[in-house]
């Protein structure tokens, strides 16, 4: 019974996060919110037996790559959005570019409803089997990661790296050597 | 059963009372030894030689008018400095002190000293001191002041880039314990080579260490890499709008963090509660580790009144091109080693 109640006060924490960081005016206030809806899916991984998992959201999400956002919020000093241009055009006359993150938010819903209805046709990897301790330990976890998943990792590395390329390419000036 | 949980529950008082007592002390012993090293006594006339002086400093920021700015973002300010000190507090949670024991065989079953053992406990201490940054980045912002932002910005800037050497610097010890839990790692520390020398992983890991504790100096913003205040250049920094308890809490957390910071040194490299073989047996291995914690923090405290602080540019410089370079280096070959050894 606790078990229920933790669950749904995480999650209820988590999703009201979320919908206040879209919510916010005030740049400030969404990043504050995402780290906290990142705290409370850490807790629900720790309910699901990862602890491993938990504490890698914390110190990669909501530790490193947070702080980065908080950095960059404060060094624009943004100021609250202004409202005047958004919130008066109809949805549907919108530039382009707008219409186009719709229809990628539409075909993430779309995606996400679908991952969600093959839930329980997944594999649980193999040698973890049946045993939630050797799921969540570090040991399986990396052996797994290094074996039967390796391209994906391998590749997701490579992608990362690329974009990190990309982004100081892009950031450089031009006679900057 | 019930005794057993009384127990827990006064360990884990104690704990929270040492910890209270470390930062009131850690003041005390920063101005006293900052006295020595510049040839004067330093606090003496408030009991003593002056070992009430804390109290009465307490007692004094107590007293004083907390001010707010008057374009301070209300919420994000009064939060700030509450979630350093609940950051700092929360962190020394995973962080075991001492060795099981059953007190002298009042309990059945050992008891772990400790407020937690968590299988990835180191995993959780870094988890929980990396958040305490939020709260000073927060502090520089919502005060609204140049040199508050200024301190705010150099605190995310210098935690990103130091937290990357700190986290290679441990994995190296946790590739030679194979585990993620502190208990286990100190453990793996008992025992000494040739019959006197203690098997502690600063033996196997000099440089790890070295690393750990440049990168541990950096993560608490203290100096000389304390450029979140650098009061020289930005008055007070992060907290130069602030007063009174509000105030009080950001040092206090400094303290506190310094504390976590010299215990997990303890447990990784310095063996823990290992070292003084009659003590471990008579139960007392936490007396061994408080000693070294203090050592530690000694250090801390020389270290401070000794160097003075970097550049700017040089702290950059010498985190990404220097530091980092080098705790992968060493993560490298400490792989390698036990793959060799292992095998």
């Amino acid at each position: 019974m606790p078990e229920t109640l933790i669950f749904w006060g995480l999650s209820g924490m988590a999703i009201l996060a979320s919908a206040l960081v879209i919510g916010q005016r005030n740049p400030m206030y969404s990043v504050l919110m995402l780290i906290a809806s990142f705290g409370a899916l850490a807790g629900l991984y720790i309910q699901l037996d990862a602890p491993f998992v938990a504490v890698a959201q914390i110190i990669i999400y909501a530790g490193a790559i947070m702080v980065l956002f908080l950095f960059v919020v404060m060094l624009l000093n943004a100021p609250q959005e202004d409202a005047a241009e958004w919130d008066r055009t109809h949805p549907l006359r919108r530039t382009g570019i707008t219409r186009f993150g719709g229809l990628l938010a539409l075909l993430l819903v779309v995606e996400l409803a679908w991952a969600l209805l093959q839930v329980n046709n997944v594999d649980v990897p193999v040698g973890a089997q049946g045993d939630p301790e050797a799921l969540g330990s570090v040991r399986e976890l990396g052996r797994i990661l290094f074996t039967d998943y390796v391209f994906a990792f391998e590749a997701t590395s490579i992608l990362i790296l690329v974009a990190m390329v990309g982004a100081v390419l892009l950031a450089r000036r031009e006679g900057d050597g | 059963m019930e005794l057993r949980f009384l127990v827990q529950l006064a360990i884990i008082g104690f704990t929270f009372f040492m910890l209270i007592n470390a930062s009131a002390l850690l003041v005390l012993a920063e101005r006293k030894i900052m006295g020595f090293m510049q040839q004067r006594y330093g606090p003496y006339l408030v009991g003593p030689h002056g070992v009430l002086q804390p109290l009465a400093d307490i007692l004094k920021l107590l007293m004083k008018e907390e001010l707010r700015p008057k374009g301070a973002d209300k919420w994000l300010f009064t939060l700030a400095p509450i979630l350093s000190v609940t950051a700092a507090f929360a962190a020394f949670a995973a962080v075991p002190w001492g060795a099981e024991t059953t007190f002298f065989g009042l309990l059945d079953e050992p008891v772990s000293l400790g407020v937690a053992d968590i299988n990835v406990g180191v995993l959780v201490v870094f988890a929980i001191t990396s958040m305490g940054v939020y709260g000073i980045v927060l502090a520089g912002w919502s005060s609204n002041s140049k040199y508050s932002l200024m301190g705010g910005l150099r605190a995310s800037a210098q935690m990103i880039s130091y937290e990357l050497s700190y986290a290679t610097a441990l994995a190296a010890v946790i590739l030679l314990a194979g585990s993620l839990s502190l208990r286990e790692v100190v453990d793996g520390q008992a025992g000494t080579w040739l019959g006197f020398i203690p098997q502690w992983y600063v033996f196997l890991q000099p440089v790890g260490f070295l690393i750990y504790m440049i990168a541990g100096v950096a993560e608490t913003n203290r100096a000389p890499f304390d450029f979140p205040e650098a009061e020289q250049e930005l008055v007070a920094g992060y907290n130069t709008e602030y007063s009174s308890v509000r105030f009080a809490l950001f040092p206090q957390a400094e303290y506190i963090n310094m504390t976590t910071m010299s215990a997990v040194a303890t447990d990784l490299y310095l063996g823990g509660w290992h070292g003084v073989p009659f003590l471990t047996e008579l139960g007392l291995g936490w007396l061994v580790f408080l000693a070294k914690v203090g050592a530690i923090l000694f250090a801390y405290i020389w270290v401070r009144w000794t160097l003075p602080r970097y550049r700017y540019d040089q702290l950059m410089q010498f985190g990404w091109k220097w530091l980092f370079p080098a705790a992968v280096i060493n993560l490298v070959v400490t792989a390698a080693m036990v793959l060799y050894f292992n095998a």
